[in-house]
């Protein structure tokens, strides 16, 4: 029956439209189904999954602390390969967070209603991707002191960051992106926010309530509220392409064989969305396991996420291509040394296994039974995360381990608190998630009721009288 | 309905449109004065184990600064002298002031007096002493009025950007080379034009690259 149920809005009939909840939930029901995690007592098992996040956090601050008391001697680094893992771990969760960008704004100004049930989740994995992107510039020359020397601030030494730079468009990219993605984040919770200091008692309604800005869900409010969405989502748009851009300006400018390439900015930022998209889908299936929002995060949801990884996998593969294209079409002894150096050379293994989980296991999303298998999904997308992150590895350590001068070629192994600075990243996104699925609404109710039946004046007309009328 | 919040902070957001500026200004005037060298080293004046005045030797006795600083012209650091050049004098000059009791037993030991250095530079700041003084920069444009100190104190706050104003413009700062030493020598008064004097042979051109400094 479930099944059934959960396949009947992947069909779409040109008559009318697929529903995106199922189930015939209310207005009431979906306001019960979503609160009910942040309502129930605490469980044990989140209560475990929260301390091991936690540890993991731990790790993250005890590898920092000790890299900020010795140096990035303690890293892998070496005299050529200057940035590795730290560049690596940053240029990867960025790109994570751009799938969440992508769902609440591009999507929204493209009217995909199908985003409502999952853009609230999304978000909130943007930005703590982002919130784990931030932490490796800030540490990767292990000098957190001189940290400051990000911003332009006016200091006694008369030094200022050179604008010429991209790592500094980069300071303004990625906290631009942070702060847009963080107040888009904010004011589409304010409904749900009021929701729930209307449901709650004592410190919780007084904190909710802080947070809701005083919401009562006039027409006024409302008519704020969707504007100020809607300039939100417009400002995100170009920072979903922005961002990424230029991230990938960070290699492109310079003259390093397998950095400077035009195509970078689109490369980078379809596997950006790539990576972000086999994240959320991740995400969702546990909380939609988890939280048993089955009618609210259809098989119709997931199917769309592969389509758009299917789509943007295809894109990054082209790009692979391409770089190899441009190394033999160019005629450019240095460019075509080093892409042969990738996929024959010491760094091979990262290479291929960069363009097997990229670029082949995707291709199985041509097959809807694949796609609707949210087994096969998930797997699918751990090995996208997995290749996205050799993929930023490959672009990182292979064009710096060989240079114009041989003499100082050399080879990057990771050390032990290279590993652990990067398994403590993801203690920091768990941490902040499991926080975020226990005291926030991870679907946004608000926005779920307005696709229901019941937001459409017609919708009593269960038989779609109206449409056969004519009246529209 | 009771209202959770009361009435009055319907005021917040208005106090904070005028408080948030007013914060950020002064935060912004308070670091940019009290975590400047300006204040943080200007004025230190550490106490000496010897209470040696540079205003009596230097100033009112008119000795040179080369007398006891005697690698100034050729080596990047200025020689702190040795407790021999001070008994070359106090062997007979107030040989048994109370006062010099600590030099008088230095120089039976052969061991140094801890001075106090008070002029300090980042380690990974280089100044050579001898290209400025060869160039014609006073001392005085860098340590003060030396020869008015009683206690010699920091008088210029040695920051990077206060460098970089001199290696910016450094004709203001640039004497005769026989007025080097002459703390009281202006050349805004007396119209000293480096670019035109014969005895100089190199240009006026300090570096404003990093690696002038940092190398």
């Amino acid at each position: 029956m479930e099944t059934s149920v959960t396949l009947a809005n992947l069909e779409e009939h040109v008559e009318k439209r697929s529903p995106l909840v199922l189930g015939r939930e209310t207005f009431s029901s979906v306001t019960n189904i979503v609160s009910q995690p942040m309502e129930m007592k605490t469980p044990k098992a989140w209560w475990i999954c929260f301390l091991i996040a936690l540890s993991a956090l731990g790790v993250l601050g005890a590898s920092i602390g000790y890299l900020f008391w010795e140096g990035v001697g303690v890293w892998g680094l070496n005299n050529r390969v200057g940035w590795a893992w730290d560049i690596t771990n940053f240029v990867f969760w960025v790109g994570i967070g751009h799938a969440g960008t992508l769902i609440s704004a591009i999507l929204f100004l493209f009217r995909q209603k199908w985003r409502t049930s999952i853009n609230r989740a999304a978000e909130a994995m943007t930005i703590f991707a982002v919130i784990c992107a931030l932490v490796f510039p800030g540490i990767h020359v292990g000098r957190v002191w001189v940290a400051y020397w990000l911003f332009p601030i006016p200091n006694q030494m008369a030094m200022w960051p050179n604008f010429r730079s991209p790592l500094l468009w980069d300071v303004f990219a990625v906290s631009t992106y942070f702060t847009v993605s963080t107040l888009f984040w904010f004011v589409g919770l304010i409904p749900d926010l009021a929701t729930f200091r209307d449901r709650s008692k004592g410190l919780r309604k007084f904190i909710y309530g802080l947070f809701a800005l005083g919401w009562r869900g006039s027409h006024r409010h409302w008519l704020n509220y969707e504007r100020a969405y809607l300039i939100l989502a417009a400002l995100s748009t170009p920072l979903v392409l922005s961002v990424h851009t230029i991230v990938s300006f960070d290699f492109a400018t310079s003259q390093l064989p397998g950095w400077h390439a035009t195509i970078f900015p689109p490369y980078f930022v379809a596997g950006a969305i790539f990576s972000g998209f086999a994240m959320v889908i991740n995400l969702m299936i546990i909380c939609r396991w988890v939280f048993k929002l089955e009618h609210l995060v259809t098989m119709r949801h997931f199917e769309n996420m592969a389509k758009i990884i299917l789509l943007t996998g295809s894109m990054v593969g082209y790009a692979y291509g391409m770089e190899f294209f441009i190394a033999w079409y160019s005629g450019n002894p240095y460019e075509r040394f080093i892409f042969i150096s990738r996929a024959t050379g010491p760094y091979a293994w990262a290479y291929w296994t960069m363009i097997t989980c990229n670029v082949i296991i995707p291709q199985l999303f041509w097959s809807r039974k694949i796609r609707t298998n949210l087994w096969a999904l998930f797997i699918i997308s751990v090995f996208v995360n997995i290749g996205m992150w050799f993929e930023r590895f490959v672009i990182i350590v292979t064009s710096l381990h060989r240079t114009f001068l041989p003499s100082s070629w050399a080879y990057f192994k990771p050390t032990i608190i290279d590993i652990s600075t990067f398994i403590g990243s993801f203690g920091l996104f768990f941490t902040l998630f499991l926080l975020f699925v226990r005291f926030l609404p991870i679907v946004a109710i608000s926005e779920v009721k307005t696709v229901m039946p019941d937001a459409d004046p017609h919708g009593h007309d269960h038989d779609n009288s109206h449409a056969k009328k004519g009246a529209h | 309905m009771t209202p959770i919040f009361p009435k009055w902070t319907n005021r917040i957001p208005t106090l904070v449109a005028i408080g948030a500026p007013v914060v950020l200004v002064s935060a912004v005037l308070f670091v940019w004065y009290f975590f400047s060298p300006k204040w943080t080293d200007v004025g230190y004046a550490p106490k000496q184990p010897v209470a040696f005045s540079h205003q009596l030797h230097a100033g009112q006795m008119g000795m040179d600064c080369r007398y006891c600083h005697s690698t100034v012209e050729r080596a990047a650091f200025a020689a702190i002298p040795p407790t021999e050049t001070c008994m070359g004098c106090h062997s007979m000059v107030q040989a048994k002031s109370p006062r010099l009791q600590l030099v008088r037993d230095s120089y039976k030991t052969g061991k140094p007096i801890e001075w106090v250095k008070v002029h300090m530079l980042p380690e990974h700041a280089h100044f050579n002493h001898s290209i400025h003084v060869a160039q014609g920069v006073n001392c005085a444009s860098c340590h003060g009025r030396i020869d008015q100190m009683k206690v010699v104190t920091q008088s210029k706050p040695l920051s990077m950007g206060w460098c970089l104003e001199c290696h910016r413009n450094p004709v203001p700062n640039l004497v005769p080379k026989d007025q080097v030493t002459n703390l009281a020598y202006d050349s805004t008064k007396t119209g000293y034009d480096p670019t035109k004097d014969p005895h100089r042979q190199r240009g006026v051109n300090p570096p404003q690259h990093c690696s002038g400094c940092h190398y």
